[in-house]
């Protein structure tokens, strides 16, 4: 697969409004008057996995809580700047944040399933707060998403089990199987594997590379290796800046900033 | 020191249950005259019942709201002074609050609510079958859960508190409102700690004597059954303080005394059964916790 | 074929959305407004009470009101000076009582005590104490001493009140220095100092702030309590004439004024809520002064 340059694409604005999924513009994140990302524009391929690297306060978190605006869910902080996805600005006035949220699926750091669900109730959920109620479109839609999130092999017989009663990577991937049967276009993962063990941040791995086949992931890790390993672009932030942003081969075998190429090289970091 | 407690309630009201029997419970005569005397509890306890209970109907949705809205919905900077004034008045001794719904907001419940629902339901519902005269009741009722409200919202927001920001988030995430959000996220964690709040609220409604002396109208004997929302009435503690100072005799003051006795059976129940709730609310937590 | 299958119910999934968006908004905002609606419905009592006592307050204070004994019934004349003074007695004496052994066994709990039975035993009844309706104690007050010395007395009023202020104490001790970080006492092991020393010049200073408003708290308590009172202390308009006779207090005051048929006696009830309220105030006040210059002076 050919891959172009997103860099120099950004150039080209109106016409190619449908070859980007998601385009972010001028987009600043603020907490109080602190301004943890500065002006950041990229733009993201369709059903590509797209990678946010960098120092830990970089605004790698920041940013991708933007997308899908749940950083204005933290008390005194806000966004401005435009983020298009598919076309619709979901900065735009008339656009109802739960919209978006429902368009956008995200997946936490912990893995945050509801404790007193059971794992059915809990891929379900989403569902049914969106007033599903066919049952078996339900069924269906839970043991599809739990496919995919390669988890119900392990589940299948104990669904009405609560969900804590799983191992942390396979809390984490009920939480994804939640946030797909939602059917989101865009999937957003918020360092999915830092509280897990190599196993279970493999097994991870493996599900990001097998679901870029139908949703796009922008995933934000602290970890290079594994940034190399699931991505097709890597964008690197440091002290709320984009850096450099670039296909994942270029970044990481021949940058174009110096600051880029040392943090690559693990000189600071 | 509970020991104590019990120990001396007993022994006050040793006297009277050895004259009255199970009968002091059950009920309704109250003649302290001297030769004939005859204690029965009855009334006071049905009258401590239902003004805790309209209490607790007002009260506990109103506290609810009040949780949610400060902790869930409101911004820090709206939030932030309500907690505070709240945290006031939780401070303000029940003598005012007595104070001020004798002069005061009597009058307010007597014109505002009690007259219209006379006037339109008088003649339909036996409930408001009564002229009403700003002194039953109803009103002892409505102060108490004003009282109560600064208590149980603030447990009823600590609680709340206790719920990880990662769970709101996972709701949001789905496309939640900030309502589907308390719902799925927020009351299935704290359900049965904010049960322990509102106990924990019922069980001063229940003890709650000057407030309750100063409006509720004290009646004695078979009179003190209320028959209409509207009636004067007696709860067991306001009896205790309305004639403890003009005890006539020593079975008067002993029949006095176990009134107190059946009040500490009573509110010694409801917070042994807030301390479970509240325990369970600890384990989901700890569930939770453990990864 | 997933991608097919990812089509198909994610178009389903639109219509419904779609069709449930409306509802869902109106439900959202429907529960926003009551809640709003609750916090105004408590809202306007509540400062109708402070406005009213504040109003009618200040106009029955006077140097008077404060300095005098009550006037004949009905006059107008006089003052609450007995009350005053009563309610600094028997609260003093309550916290004087309450405070040292609230504080120790809070500090027994959480740092001598082995986690058992009688831990445990001790925990839910203090708890149980602290919902006991404080009537309940008052006629513990009234059948130990008052029935003991035959005589209504400040006594035992302020072994009422302490009753009802040591379960506070104990718990907020407890739960404060539960907080102190535990690395602070492994400091003092490893200095080789005794578990009573360590307890004393380490967890306790790092637990001052806390253990003091909790004391504070319990104190602004006791003071509004009413109900004790009637059955130990009596309330007699006189000023203190000793440890084992009867005296008065604020809020019995204002009960008995209240009570009263003469407009004269509402207003001095008026004044005297007023001067409860805000001697309340002035401890909280002072606490939050005592504590926040603490907190301004460089790292202990």
């Amino acid at each position: 697969m050919a891959i172009e340059d997103p860099i120099e694409a950004k150039e080209t604005v109106v016409q190619a409004t449908e070859k980007y999924k998601v385009r972010i513009e001028n987009v600043n994140g603020w907490y109080g008057n602190k301004r943890a990302i500065k002006d950041i524009n990229l733009n993201v391929k369709e059903k590509t996995v797209t990678a946010f690297i960098g120092p830990s306060g970089c605004g790698k978190t920041t940013l991708i809580r933007c997308l899908n605006r749940m950083h204005e869910m933290t008390p005194g902080a806000h966004a401005d700047g435009r983020i298009i996805v598919d076309g619709i600005d979901i900065y735009d006035k008339s656009i109802d944040p739960v919209i978006i949220r429902r368009r956008i699926g995200m997946v936490f750091q912990k893995p945050n399933p509801f404790p007193t669900m059971s794992i059915f109730d809990n891929v379900a959920a989403g569902l049914k707060l969106n007033g599903l109620t066919n049952k078996t479109i339900i069924r269906e839609v839970v043991e599809e998403s739990l496919k995919e999130a390669a988890l119900w092999d392990e589940v299948k017989n104990q669904l009405e089990q609560p969900g804590m009663s799983l191992s942390g990577g396979q809390q984490q991937r009920l939480c994804i199987a939640r946030a797909l049967a939602m059917q989101p276009e865009v999937l957003l993962m918020d360092e999915p594997t830092s509280s897990l063990d190599p196993l279970g941040s493999s097994k991870i791995e493996e599900l990001v590379r097998a679901l870029k086949d139908s949703v796009t992931i922008i995933i934000v890790t602290h970890n290079m290796q594994q940034a190399g390993r699931v991505s097709d672009f890597t964008a690197f932030m440091y002290l709320g800046d984009l850096i450099e942003y670039g296909s994942t081969n270029q970044i990481f075998m021949k940058p174009e900033k110096e600051l880029t190429e040392r943090y690559i090289s693990g000189k600071f970091g | 020191m509970v020991g104590l407690v019990a120990f001396s309630v007993a022994k006050g009201s040793i006297d009277i249950f050895a004259k009255e029997g199970f009968n002091f419970i059950t009920q309704s005569n109250w003649d302290a005259v001297e030769g004939r005397e005859s204690f029965g509890a009855f009334p006071y306890i049905i009258g401590t019942l239902l003004s805790a209970g309209i209490a607790m109907l007002i009260g506990v949705p109103i506290s609810l709201g009040i949780a949610i809205f400060i902790s869930e919905i409101a911004p820090p900077r709206i939030g932030t002074p309500l907690a505070f004034l709240s945290e006031l008045l939780a401070a303000v001794p029940s003598i005012i609050y007595g104070l001020w719904a004798l002069f005061v907001f009597r009058f307010w419940v007597r014109d505002l609510v009690e007259k219209p629902l006379y006037d339109v339901f008088h003649a339909s519902v036996p409930f408001f079958a009564k002229t009403p005269f700003g002194l039953d009741i109803f009103t002892a009722g409505v102060v108490l859960a004003i009282m109560i409200i600064p208590i149980v919202s603030s447990i009823c927001r600590e609680v709340m508190k206790v719920v990880p920001n990662s769970q709101r988030e996972a709701a949001y995430s789905l496309g939640a409102t900030r309502w589907e959000t308390v719902r799925m996220a927020v009351f299935p964690y704290v359900k049965s700690g904010l049960v322990g709040a509102s106990m924990l609220g019922l069980g001063r409604a229940v003890g709650e004597t000057i407030l309750v002396t100063m409006i509720i109208g004290n009646v004695i004997g078979p009179n003190a059954i209320p028959t209409t929302l509207f009636s004067q009435g007696q709860t067991l503690a306001s009896l205790v303080a309305n004639e403890f100072n003009e005890a006539s005799s020593d079975l008067h003051l002993s029949a006095l005394i176990a009134l107190g006795a059946i009040l500490l059976v009573l509110t010694m129940g409801i917070n042994v059964a807030a301390r479970i709730m509240v325990k369970k609310k600890i384990k989901v937590q700890s569930g939770a916790k453990s990864q | 074929m997933t991608i097919n299958n990812n089509k198909k119910y994610r178009d389903i999934l639109l219509e419904t959305v779609d069709k449930k968006y409306r509802k869902r908004m109106f439900v959202n905002k429907l529960v926003t407004i009551t809640t709003v609606v609750c916090v105004i419905a408590a809202i306007v009592p509540l400062t109708s009470i402070l406005i009213e006592v504040v109003r009618n307050g200040i106009s029955a204070i006077s140097y008077d009101f404060l300095t005098q004994p009550q006037g004949s019934i009905g006059s107008g004349s006089g003052g609450i000076a007995p009350a005053i003074q009563g309610t600094f007695i028997v609260v003093g004496l309550a916290a004087a009582i309450g405070t040292p052994v609230g504080l120790l066994t809070g500090i027994y709990l959480s740092e001598f005590a082995k986690e058992g039975k009688f831990s445990y035993a001790v925990r839910f009844f203090n708890d149980v104490l602290t919902g006991l309706p404080s009537i309940v104690i008052g006629i513990v007050g009234y059948v130990l001493i008052v029935l003991a010395l035959g005589s209504f007395s400040v006594l035992a009023g302020a072994l009422s009140l302490s009753i009802i202020m040591i379960p506070i104490v104990v718990r907020v001790t407890e739960e404060t220095l539960k907080v102190v970080p535990y690395s602070l006492r492994e400091a003092g092991h490893s200095l080789g100092l005794s578990k009573a020393k360590i307890t004393l010049f380490i967890v306790l200073p790092a637990a001052k702030d806390g253990i003091l408003t909790g004391i504070v708290v319990a104190i602004s308590r006791i003071a509004g309590e009413t109900a004790p009172l009637i059955m130990t202390i009596l309330g007699t308009s006189l000023f203190f004439t000793g440890i084992t006779g009867p005296v008065d207090a604020l809020p019995l005051r204002i009960w008995r004024l209240a009570s009263q048929p003469y407009e004269s006696a509402h207003a001095f009830g008026w004044g005297s809520a007023l001067v409860l309220i805000l001697m309340i105030l002035a401890l909280s006040m002072g606490l939050r002064l005592l504590v926040q210059k603490r907190s301004l002076r460089p790292v202990t």
